[in-house]
């Protein structure tokens, strides 16, 4: 029953706390640079006016696997707000990328071409960490399963603190926050037009948006069960640290530049191999 | 029990008779003949068997007749490769192949071993059969159109048709010997069959460069037999058995770990990968059905008969090293590769890397994964080579780059290629479920070197199936249109093909309960189980809801009214999407490439390392295993 | 003030401009003139942008970039010509290669002159632009509504 309802809170929840986040989001960045920035709602105007609009489109293909993608994030997310396996959430996660990737490159333009054949390094860049960070919690507490994972008397954190670390870095990389933003961005100083978002107008490009905040919410989902224990207090903990992680993305992203494809590559996998592994092989050994 | 030595020997005497045809027609229709009945035949064999309780069968005790008839073979084979090796200067080979005939000669003559059953059929092999025959046997039908399309187009090659087939068939015949064999003996003359017929069918073209590649093969399998030979002596000094089940119960180290070595050639493995590679060379469905879909199962199956013998012993672990290298590598490699045969080449050295990694573990799970990923790889492997090849005889290249936009210029083989390249990657089909389970088993080995190899190995594989998914999808308008030369027999094999993967993906439960489940527990004795009937229901539905979404949203979105514009360029297009106004206020044609990152996974960057770095581990393993061998 | 749109998205197009007016538009994006505080983005992609805003006046060779990139920003769309080259032509207008302002080429809603105009203007030039891309909405819609 929990199941069931958390799950529905993630579906029906995930995109207004995304779209929220989102607002926030851009309102610090705004303070930061010393402005005064949008409205805090500024994103849900986005998306209605993105919704509103005419659809234009240069293919027949794109709103079609720009869907599929929405709603494969949307699974994903809804995996792991039912305590599914985390591996599997995993997996479809990648999944739903790669819709996105085919649909920037179905336009066949440049732009969404070197948009998309960068998001492709962003993934092979995240893709070990993440499957290194499942198989950190299977070590810690004995199970793919979340629910299992925040059942446990002591939070999975104590033992993976490498591997938070680097899922950290890898959050930064998968909600498009800089340094790591080298296939579209949020910001306006997106120097190949808009990356693989550069054909998504109106509706297409408000459905994309809401996968993000989709995924925004899954990320924080899987910072959360980082902390979360058998104790009730955990949760709160959980939900601090889990904006605190979000502030600290923001903060991030205010504070350092776009990096070169190959640095970004390189840099995701050397933290991967340091954090990740070297935690991994600790794991293993104490195990 | 009667069919099976005609599975054995009816491809044999086709073999025999397809040369002699002279006419393309009666040699097309022996040939669907063949792979008709051998396929016919095959399931009959797997129904009755399975009516009769599906039990583990030995057979073929006395056979001192066919011994000496096998005997005569592999000298046959000496003789034939020693000629061909003086035609073409390539004296070392003679020596591989004369020192192993000798050797085991030599052992035949001197060993008395006792006797026991020559041949073994039981669930493994009763796969492999249905893999070898079904997977194989529709590869033939497609090599009749294919190979009259090939010559049409290729002039400039002499047509030895007849022999190609002749050589397929023979093929055929000796895998089918090759998984019933039980008898070390008995499986090394199979196995030496594979090696040469590989060897011949890459020098088909006869170019200087088939022929360099196919010596290349020649003396790497040839190297993997002598291993193999080096081992028979041994075992029947040791044991006095030849019986493979013996070898394997016995637990000595040493034969095991050449054994597996021989397997390590077979399947391609790291240091050894560069003949496949090579092997590229050959007509397609040469490439199809020895270089992916059977032939280099021959030595993953040869691993995982192997592997209960090989759990926690330096070879097993010897072998997962590799396997787990090879995966990663190779995948790596596979990045910076334009050929689409030369991807699928990577690809399938990293996936067999996988399997071998699984069988190197030697637990059930691993022995699991490592069987499911060798059904999947087998089917889908299959399929994307003969869409290659249909590809490369309709627009006349199998460059990735020239395959822009190809649904629109192909689209039945874009969906095929398609279905292809989703399922050996994507979630949740099943190389991805088996990848899940090869994971855990990997983690529960205490194996973090090979959780990296897999993470990192994972993400490498994801970026190459993609760029060229991205690639075949983009919605490009040709220039020219192209016409589908692809006859109706290929398409009847690749319809097959994708309709097999569909089904294996839907039916996943029910194959992993009720075919890969009772083979772990013959291997092992006992099956525990590997993903819950839960777990598998929820992938079922996953994959129900993976193929059913696009074909939801398809619907959502028809309805909907679209304006369409053309592409972004700056506001420079000329009219249409493919070209744009240049500097000089001419027309440009656009053109898009992916990227292939040559100069960070080029190949000739990563090769030489990667041998010099699996050879030292081969080198330093079989010394260690030698040293407490003798010790 | 009327309801102003909300959430306009800004492309920024330059026509033949000496880069003076340029350098104002982007001035506005600056913290002391900040105009995110409408909900607005300087986003360089006319698929996602609501408002053209033009600099420079319209030569040969821009004509039909300009004529593109309007016909793919999608309905309901505003254009605001920034600078007196934009407007009328400007210093420019009798140049031989020089069409003239921008509503030669495609229909201008808002004109803010200057040389170069100001931030304050072109915020202002903006603001106003809002009004009327959202009576173009309204219409936009109803006529959604009919069509259906």
């Amino acid at each position: 029953m929990i199941q069931v309802i958390s799950v529905i809170a993630y579906l029906v929840g995930a995109p207004l706390l995304g779209g929220f986040l989102d607002g926030c989001d851009r309102t610090v960045s705004a303070r930061m640079q010393g402005r005064q920035g949008p409205p805090l709602l500024q994103p849900f105007y986005d998306l209605s006016k993105l919704f509103h609009k005419q659809i234009l489109a240069v293919n027949s293909l794109q709103l079609l696997l720009n869907l599929c993608y929405l709603v494969l994030l949307a699974i994903a997310g809804a995996m792991l707000f039912a305590g599914a396996d985390i591996l599997m959430c995993l997996f479809i996660l990648s999944t739903a990328d790669m819709f996105l990737i085919v649909a920037a490159a179905s336009d066949s333009s440049p732009y969404s071409s070197i948009g998309a054949n960068r998001e492709m390094i962003q993934v092979m860049a995240c893709e070990p960490l993440t499957l290194l960070m499942a198989v950190g919690f299977y070590l810690t507490t004995g199970s793919f399963q979340v629910k299992d994972i925040i059942a446990q008397p002591v939070s999975a954190v104590v033992m993976m603190p490498g591997l938070l670390f680097g899922f950290f870095v890898i959050m930064a990389v998968k909600l498009r926050k800089s340094p790591f933003d080298c296939a579209t961005s949020h910001h306006a100083h997106q120097e190949i037009v808009k990356g693989l978002t550069t054909e998504m107008s109106g509706p297409t490009f408000a459905i994309m948006n809401i996968a993000e905040y989709y995924e925004i919410i899954l990320m924080l989902g899987i910072v959360a069960i980082f902390f979360i224990n058998a104790t009730w207090w955990s949760w709160i903990v959980a939900l601090v640290l889990c904006a605190v992680a979000f502030f600290l993305e923001t903060l991030w992203d205010n504070i350092s530049a776009r990096l070169k494809w190959m640095t970004l590559f390189k840099g995701c996998w050397i933290v991967t191999l340091l954090a990740g592994g070297i935690n991994i092989l600790v794991l293993m050994l104490i195990r | 029990m009667g069919i099976l030595p005609i599975l054995i020997v009816w491809p044999m005497i086709l073999a025999i008779i397809l040369p002699f045809l002279k006419a393309r027609r009666a040699r097309g229709i022996l040939a669907y003949i063949g792979a008709g009945s051998l396929m016919v035949l095959a399931v009959v064999f797997l129904l009755g068997w399975l009516f009769n309780g599906g039990q583990t069968q030995a057979l073929y005790v006395e056979t001192e007749a066919i011994d000496h008839l096998m005997t005569v073979g592999e000298l046959f084979l000496m003789v034939l490769i020693v000629v061909l090796s003086i035609r073409h200067r390539k004296y070392p080979v003679i020596l591989l192949s004369v020192g192993q005939t000798l050797l085991l000669l030599w052992t035949e003559f001197t060993m008395p071993v006792e006797g026991g059953a020559h041949m073994l059929v039981d669930g493994l092999s009763m796969l492999m059969c249905a893999i070898v025959a079904i997977i194989g046997g529709f590869i033939c039908i497609y090599a009749v159109g294919y190979m009259k399309t090939y010559h049409e187009h290729h002039k400039e090659y002499k047509d030895r048709s007849g022999f190609f087939f002749s050589m397929l068939f023979l093929f055929l015949g000796a895998m089918m010997g090759l998984v019933f064999s039980q008898n070390l003996v008995w499986l090394y003359f199979f196995w030496e069959i594979t090696s040469v017929v590989s060897f011949l069918l890459i020098g088909y073209t006869r170019t200087e460069e088939a022929v360099h590649n196919s010596f290349r093969a020649l003396w790497m399998n040839l190297l993997g037999g002598f291993g193999f030979a080096i081992a028979i002596p041994l075992v029947s000094s040791t044991l006095h058995s030849l019986q493979l089940a013996d070898v394997v119960a016995s637990g000595s180290v040493l034969p095991i770990a050449l054994l597996a070595f021989a397997g390590l050639t077979k399947s391609a493995q790291l240091p050894f990968s560069s003949w496949l590679l090579g092997a590229m060379v050959a007509p397609t469905p040469s490439s199809a059905l020895l270089h992916s879909a059977t032939m280099v199962k021959a030595g993953v199956y040869l691993l995982i008969r192997l592997s209960p013998g090989m759990h926690d012993t330096m070879a097993g672990i010897l072998v997962s090293l590799i396997g787990g290298f090879t995966f990663i590598a190779a995948s790596m490699m596979a990045i910076a590769q334009t050929d689409a045969k030369k991807v699928l080449a990577f690809s399938t050295v990293s996936n067999l890397g996988l399997i071998v990694a699984c069988a190197g573990i030697g637990v059930e799970e691993t022995i699991w994964a490592a069987v499911l990923l060798m059904i999947f790889h087998a089917i889908s492997k299959s399929m994307l080579f003969q869409a290659v090849g249909a590809v490369e005889n309709s627009i006349g290249s199998r460059n990735i780059e020239r395959m822009h936009g190809l649904i629109l210029r192909l689209p039945k083989l874009t969906y095929i290629m398609g279905i292809g390249i989703a399922g050996m990657y994507l979630a949740p089909f099943g190389m991805l479920i088996s990848k899940w389970v090869a994971l855990r088993s990997f983690v529960d080995a205490d194996n973090v070197l090979l959780v990296l190899f897999l993470a990192f190995g994972s993400a490498t594989t994801m970026l190459y199936w993609t760029k060229w998914l991205t690639k075949i999808i983009s919605q490009h308008k040709p220039k020219e249109i192209e016409k589908d030369v692809t006859l109706r027999d290929q398409y009847l094999s690749m319809g097959v093909h994708a309709v097999l993967m569909l089904l294996l993906c839907f039916l996943f439960p029910i194959v992993a309960r009720y075919a890969v489940d009772p083979i772990i527990n013959e291997i092992f004795g006992n099956v525990e189980e590997v993903l819950s009937m839960n777990e598998l229901t929820t992938m079922a539905i996953m994959l129900v809801s993976v193929l059913l979404i696009p074909a939801i949203m398809f619907l959502v979105t028809r309805s909907a009214k679209r304006s369409y514009v053309p592409i972004y360029m700056s506001g420079a297009n000329m009219g249409d999407n493919t070209y744009f106004v240049n500097s000089y206020g001419e027309p440009e044609h656009l053109y898009l490439t992916n990227w292939y990152l040559r100069f960070q996974f080029g190949m000739r960057k990563l090769m030489r390392p990667c041998e010099m770095i699996a050879m030292a581990a081969i080198v330093i393993f079989i010394c260690v295993i030698i040293g407490g061998a003798v010790a | 003030m009327a309801k102003l749109a909300k959430s306009p998205w800004l492309l920024h197009y330059d026509g033949s401009s000496c880069n003076g007016c340029d350098i104002e538009v982007l001035a506005c994006t600056t913290p002391v003139y900040d105009i995110e505080r409408f909900g607005i983005y300087n986003t360089g992609d006319p698929f996602q942008a609501d408002i053209l805003l033009i600099t420079g006046g319209i030569n040969s060779q821009s004509e039909s970039v300009v004529k593109q990139i309007y016909s793919q920003m999608p309905e309901p769309k505003v254009v605001v010509a920034v600078g007196i080259c934009a407007c009328t032509g400007g210093v420019f207008k009798e140049c031989y290669n020089i069409k003239g302002g921008v509503d030669t080429v495609i229909p201008v809603d808002v004109y803010v002159p200057g040389c170069a105009a100001r931030p304050q203007a072109i915020i202002d030039g903006v603001v106003q632009a809002l009004e009327i891309l959202q009576k173009k909405r309204d219409d936009f819609e109803q006529k959604k509504k009919a069509g259906a």
